[in-house]
């Protein structure tokens, strides 16, 4: 089955453009489109997958589906004005990215060499069909050139932690990616090698228990079959900057920041907020940026803080007291409190009991103790290039409940 | 397009105005007025008018204004049938372009012009195209064919298009193999049985090749492809299986699904016990969790497909429960579809750590999503009964917290856990009676009054609370209408003393002041009911009810078996297939798992049941014994009836059953043809039957030793006792029997012929005979006429001997031959008949004392079967 025509709204429904592939369908059906939408949205149950009759809509606001994604690497950023100002390109675009509903280039890269947004010089003699568009090598155009040839490589590993209202570590995984930035001349052949300790967890032959569970995801670039029969991970890398791998490792991290908080609500007068944050990592590694989110009542008042370190700030848009620390090395442990009031007359809409959460960056250091160990880079010419490697770990989605603590206290207070 | 934007012309004005500089002499003011066209177009003005004019645009050297003309074509040419001819020549040009960039395009656009009449004219440089030295042309001229196929089949089919695609599958360049793919089974979708996609190992080599080479989107009409051959034999499978396994590793989604529907299709076929099929089974896991960090709508698309797969396959994901725990911020429609997932891997080993997150989930503010973890933990409560008692506790704690909604579901899932485990959780009514005025829901309203009516004896005062719904009866909807009466009608059963008026007010509520039919006629029955005969309506308003079971909510075997043929498609998001959703012709053909190869059978032909026409053979009359189609042949044992459907494989999940009964040496035989009609192999078969007239049952277990595979025909003979329990049915020969196997338990009834049962010492001694004969009350007698038999009494006699019908004695009287004859059942009844035979007649008259209205008597006493003639 194939898509028999793609539409992009704007955020009333109006079609800015469309395109029919097919001619199956009567174009006018996008009209259902937004009613359903308007009704399923009142109805508080939106599905991505709606049906009208015999049309099918697959609802996807501005996020990474290829066709968009191509548009915001074409126009910067994608705006109502963007589409408009740019018909042409934008009609040029979704001509070569579909025929007939059927996906064909979607690498914005190649793309760019024929379809560009000057269009108005092009003369036929010089329009040719990059021979990319059909090659084996789809992602890299030949003839590339780079004075000082290098590659940057990126390991960057974020961090998901789940901790109930007990302080119990409900689920923690690591989600990490090997990101090029590649200024290579000409078709270089790579081949990456990682520690084999890596190897091992991500090929599932790691007998240990320290990794659980493993997947690891290519771009189109890797020659998946040779990573299956010899774990070489080679490839002739897009121009630029790409993500080469990414990888999920499922496995028990001490969470690197441990947050303790106490929130007692005292109904109809205040609420009284302490967090304690220690650093559980090494103490030659120190935590950049770090930002601890604590939800407060929507109905709170007259902040009041004390930090023993970085600062705290009250966002009352957000209902969060935001906490930063520019710098939290490994081994310290820090305390902040903060003071609210409530107002006499209690809201008696139900609030959601938000977790807290914490952000932070730690360069130089992985968890998952990933280690590229080289990086061989072969081309025809036989120049010599640099390969540099960096390594961050940072947070991802690390939640920590709080709300219990509060729910008891609150229940305590109204007892005494 | 500013200028468009912002005024507010004349429409005949601008349209005029733009007709002028269309018509320009300059490129460039002609470039424009083209743009200003198109942007028209696109914000949904009318602009066909213009056509002429553009077109005449057509002939450009410029790039840019040749693909906006284009562009107009593709929109207005169906609207403008006549005028598109126009177009043509310069299609016929541009196919010759020596960019192919151009020639590309205009295949392209070519296609995307739906008008029939032109259609004849682009075969030409289509076939040149499809030719191209290169191969960008060459991949887009693969999909014209498609286009070209929707608007016109027969024409594509008789310039051979079709043969040329199916060559272009052989191509050097990687994606023009995924486009002649990609249009081919676009085509063959439309055509169900064109057998277009002719595969065999050589192309699937081919195409397994070109998966490793093209890109992202090639890759999946590929996989997609691949995923509609049917491996020889599963060392075959396995070797595809191997050579897509890689492909889990693709950063991109789709490609993932395309792949995981392969081996989820090709896995079937594998034998469980292979070392691979372990392996495969662990490396499936890892890609589908990984999908779940995708954005919420790909999260949602990859849950509603893992949904299917967790129920075809449980074991993939049997460790992964942790990955399905709801995320606060997850969107309602991945938190909905997360706790399905849940309730399916729920298991004995994983129940704490699920009941622990759904009884967090209850305590929410999403009302729909608490609604539904509430509804989770009672589905708990029946999948996995060693959790029952914690998700009852887990249940009262939650009524504890006096939460309005989450009262009402947890009582409604009660109710089911009570109809689940019936006389376990009882203690807990108290409870729930204390919150029966927050009740404002009907479905809560009526669960709790089913709890009531259900344990009125134990609730002491159900009447008072029963009686508290009753004042607003009509204010009620018709769920709990309905309910009340059954409850209370229950209550009256239970304790008739002191509840007599409260089921006297009921029953008029329902049957005089309501206007809704299905109450009044409940009403009415049990009125009735309790007038008639208080003792039926006990046994048949409190009888003992069938326990629920966790199965409701699967999808049906059949289906499961189709939507995991559609994975990564809209019917694997729908959970419906194709054809319930898709116009046309397109999606008809019912896609099937393959079957797994037992034992080296290949694919055998389908067996059709042995016989379907002609006359029924159930019930055997004496017609039967006389072996009409044999003619006068020795009498060799008794007459064994033609095999007759007993069981459609449409009504029992692929397994179609015929049958017949045969008695051999004094055993009873039941002769059963299974055939499997399903793609799965059927195994675990059991049969049983019902109480039955004459106690029979099978004496020992159904001997089926291997598994069926699909196709095959497997038959099977059980010998039957006749020691089972012995219940009087209607017919009186009638058999129910109930056959198990692996997919489901079915029912069917069939009748035995009475001849069955006729044992081998039925000869009476003739005195006994006369003076038997005598004493027969004339209501037992019975007289039949038999005709179009051209036997002569000996033939006959000897004929009827085979099936133990003894002839006593023989007499001729003017000119008619009369056979005295006697039959012993086994349950020790004695028949006695008289049959006159004709000789030339071919009209005998004969009672045929083994039909309907001679049966009771036949069972109830010794009877006698007057043969008279006329």
């Amino acid at each position: 089955m194939s898509a028999s025509a793609v539409f992009v709204l704007d955020l009333k429904g109006k079609v800015l453009i469309c395109r029919n592939y097919k001619g199956d369908v009567d174009m006018s059906e996008i009209d259902h489109f937004f009613t359903l939408l308007m009704q399923q949205e009142e109805e508080g149950l939106v599905c991505p997958v709606m049906s009208h009759g015999n049309v099918h809509f697959l609802n996807k606001r501005a996020s990474p589906v290829p066709c968009v994604q191509v548009f915001t690497e074409y126009f910067k950023e994608l705006e109502e004005e963007s589409i408009q100002d740019n018909f042409v390109v934008v009609y040029e675009l979704l001509d070569e990215l579909m025929d007939f509903g059927f996906p064909q280039t979607t690498d914005s890269k190649i793309l760019q060499e024929y379809i560009t947004q000057k269009g108005n010089k092009l003369e036929v003699a010089k329009t040719k069909v990059p021979t990319t568009v059909t090659n084996a090598v789809s992602w890299r155009s030949e003839g590339i050139k780079y004075k000082k040839n290098e590659v940057f490589i990126d390991v960057i590993e974020s961090i998901n932690v789940l901790v109930n209202a007990n302080g119990s570590v409900m689920s923690s995984d690591i989600v990490g990616s090997i990101k090029l930035k590649t200024m290579l001349s000409g078709m270089p052949e790579l081949r990456l090698g990682l520690n084999d300790r890596m190897l091992f967890a991500l090929t599932g032959r790691d007998k240990g228990k320290s990794v659980a569970m493993e997947d690891v995801k290519f771009h189109q670039c890797v020659r998946l079959s040779r990573f299956e029969s010899d774990r070489t991970i080679s490839f002739i890398p897009p121009d630029g900057e790409s993500e080469l791998m990414s990888y999920r490792i499922n496995t028990h991290v001490k969470p690197l920041i441990w947050i303790e908080s106490v929130i007692e609500k005292f109904s109809h007068s205040r609420v009284e907020i302490m967090v304690k944050a220690k650093g559980q990592f090494k103490k030659q590694s120190v935590a950049n940026n770090v930002e601890i989110h604590v939800p407060v009542p929507s109905d709170a008042d007259s902040p009041k803080f004390k930090a023993s370190t970085g600062h705290a700030k009250y966002v009352p848009e957000k209902n969060l007291v935001v906490w930063s620390i520019k710098s939290f090395p490994g081994g310290k442990e820090f305390l902040m409190r903060a003071h609210f009031g409530l107002p006499s007359v209690e809201n008696h809409e139900l609030e959601g009991r938000p977790p807290i959460t914490v952000k932070f960056e730690i360069p130089y250091f992985t968890v998952s103790g990933i280690q590229v160990r080289y990086m061989k880079i072969i081309e025809k010419s036989g120049y010599q290039a640099l390969p540099w490697v960096r390594y961050i770990t940072q947070s991802g989605v690390w939640r920590v409940c709080c709300w219990t603590t509060a729910l008891t206290r609150t229940s305590r207070t109204a007892a005494a | 397009l500013k200028v468009i934007n912002c005024c507010v012309w004349d429409p005949s004005g601008e349209i005029f105005e733009l007709k002028a500089e269309l018509n320009s002499d300059k490129k460039e003011k002609k470039k424009e007025a083209v743009k200003k066209v198109i942007a028209s177009m696109t914000v949904g003005k009318d602009v066909s008018a213009l056509f002429p004019d553009v077109v005449n645009c057509m002939q450009t050297d410029n790039l840019e204004l040749k693909k906006l003309v284009y562009l107009y074509l593709m929109n207005y040419a169906k609207s403008q049938p006549d005028m598109a001819i126009m177009a043509v020549n310069t299609f016929v040009k541009d196919c010759e372009d020596p960019n192919p960039l151009i020639r590309a395009l205009a295949v392209r656009t070519m296609g995307c012009i739906r008008v029939d009449k032109i259609t004849e004219y682009l075969c030409e440089p289509l076939r040149k195209c499809l030719k191209d030295e290169d191969p960008y042309v060459r991949k887009t001229a693969a999909v014209c064919v498609a286009k070209l196929h929707d608007i016109n089949a027969q024409l594509v089919e008789d310039q051979g298009f079709l043969d040329t695609l199916k060559d272009l599958i052989s191509d050097s360049n990687p994606m023009v193999v995924a486009n002649a793919v990609a249009a081919l089974s676009e085509i063959a979708e439309s055509h169900p049985n064109s057998n277009l996609l002719d595969l065999n190992p050589q192309t699937i080599n081919k195409l397994l090749t070109a998966l490793n080479e093209c890109t992202e989107w090639g890759q999946i009409f590929i996989l997609d492809c691949l995923a509609n051959y049917m491996p020889r034999d599963d060392r075959e499978s396995q070797s595809i299986c191997e050579r897509v396994t890689p492909r889990l590793s693709h950063a991109n989604s789709a490609v993932v699904l395309s792949a995981v529907k392969v081996l989820m299709k090709f896995m079937e076929m594998l034998p469980k016990d292979l070392d691979y099929y372990g392996t495969l089974l662990k490396k499936l896991a890892p890609p589908l969790v990984t999908l779940l960090s995708a954005e919420p709508e790909l999260q949602y698309v990859a849950l509603r497909n893992i949904n299917l797969i967790v129920q075809k396959r449980p074991e993939i994901l049997k460790h992964e429960m942790k990955v399905f725990f709801v995320k606060y911020n997850d969107p309602i429609y991945v938190k909905l579809e997360k706790l399905d997932i849940m309730i399916r891997l729920a298991s004995q080993a994983n129940i704490a750590q699920v009941l622990a997150e759904l009884k967090e989930y209850a305590t929410e503010v999403d009302v729909d999503f608490v609604r539904k973890a509430v509804r989770a933990i009672g589905r708990c409560a029946i999948k996995v009964e060693q959790s029952a008692e914690r998700c009852v506790s887990t249940l009262l704690d939650l009524i504890q917290t006096k939460v309005n909604y989450v009262v009402q579901e947890a009582i409604v899932v009660i109710k089911d856990i009570f109809r689940k485990y019936p006389n376990k959780y009882e203690s807990v009514i108290a409870t729930l009676c204390e919150n029966l005025d927050s009740l404002d829901e009907p479905e809560a309203r009526a669960a709790m009054i089913w709890i009531v009516g259900e344990y009125a004896e134990r609730i002491d005062n159900a009447d008072e609370l029963l009686e508290s719904f009753l004042e607003g009866f009509h204010d009620e909807s018709t769920q709990v209408q309905l309910q009340l009466l059954t409850a209370i009608v229950k209550l009256f059963l239970k304790k008739p003393t002191e509840t007599q008026e409260l089921v006297q007010q009921v029953l008029s509520l329902a049957t005089q002041d309501s206007d809704n039919p299905d109450l009044r006629d409940r009403g009415y029955i049990y009125w009735r009911l309790l007038s008639t005969d208080p003792v039926a309506a006990k046994e048949v308003v409190l009888a003992e009810k069938p326990l629920i079971s966790e199965e409701t909510d699967l999808i049906e075997p059949t289906l499961l078996e189709e939507l995991i043929c559609h994975i990564g498609t809209l019917a694997s998001v729908y959970h419906k297939p194709p054809s319930a959703f898709v116009e046309g012709s397109r999606g008809v053909q019912h896609k099937r798992l393959p079957a797994r190869m037992g034992a080296g059978l290949g694919a055998a032909p389908a067996a059709m049941p042995a016989s379907l026409g002609g006359a029924p053979a159930v019930g055997g009359g004496l017609g039967d014994l006389f072996d009409l189609g044999g003619g006068v042949g020795m009498p060799t044992g008794s007459y064994v009836a033609p095999k007759t459907a007993w069981l459609l494989a449409m009504k029992a999940k692929g397994l179609e059953i015929s049958g017949t009964f045969a008695r051999r040496g004094g055993i009873i035989q039941m002769d059963l043809s299974l055939t499997n009609k399903a793609m799965s192999v059927m195994t675990d078969f059991a049969i049983q039957f019902n109480r039955n007239s004459f106690g029979l049952a099978p004496a020992g277990p159904m001997q089926v030793l291997t598994p069926l595979s699909p196709n095959q025909t497997i038959d099977v003979s059980l010998p039957l006792s006749m020691s089972g329990p012995v219940m009087k049915m209607e017919p009186l020969n009638n058999l129910q029997v109930a056959v198990k196997n692996n997919i489901d338990v079915f029912y069917f009834s069939c009748q035995y012929p009475l001849s069955l049962l006729f044992v081998e010492d039925g000869k009476m001694d003739r005195q006994v005979f006369l003076a038997t004969w005598k004493d027969i009350p004339n209501d037992n007698e019975a007289q039949f006429q038999i005709k179009d038999i051209h036997l002569n009494s000996d033939v006959a006699s000897n004929k009827l001997q085979g099936s133990n019908i003894f002839t006593i004695a023989k007499r001729t009287v003017e000119g008619q031959d009369m056979l005295y004859q006697s039959v012993k059942l086994t349950n020790g009844i004695w028949v006695l008949a008289e049959m006159r035979i004709q000789t030339g007649n071919p009209n005998y008259t004969k009672t045929n004392g083994f039909r309907d209205c001679m049966q009771k008597q036949m069972y109830d006493s010794t009877s006698v079967v007057r043969f008279s003639s006329k």
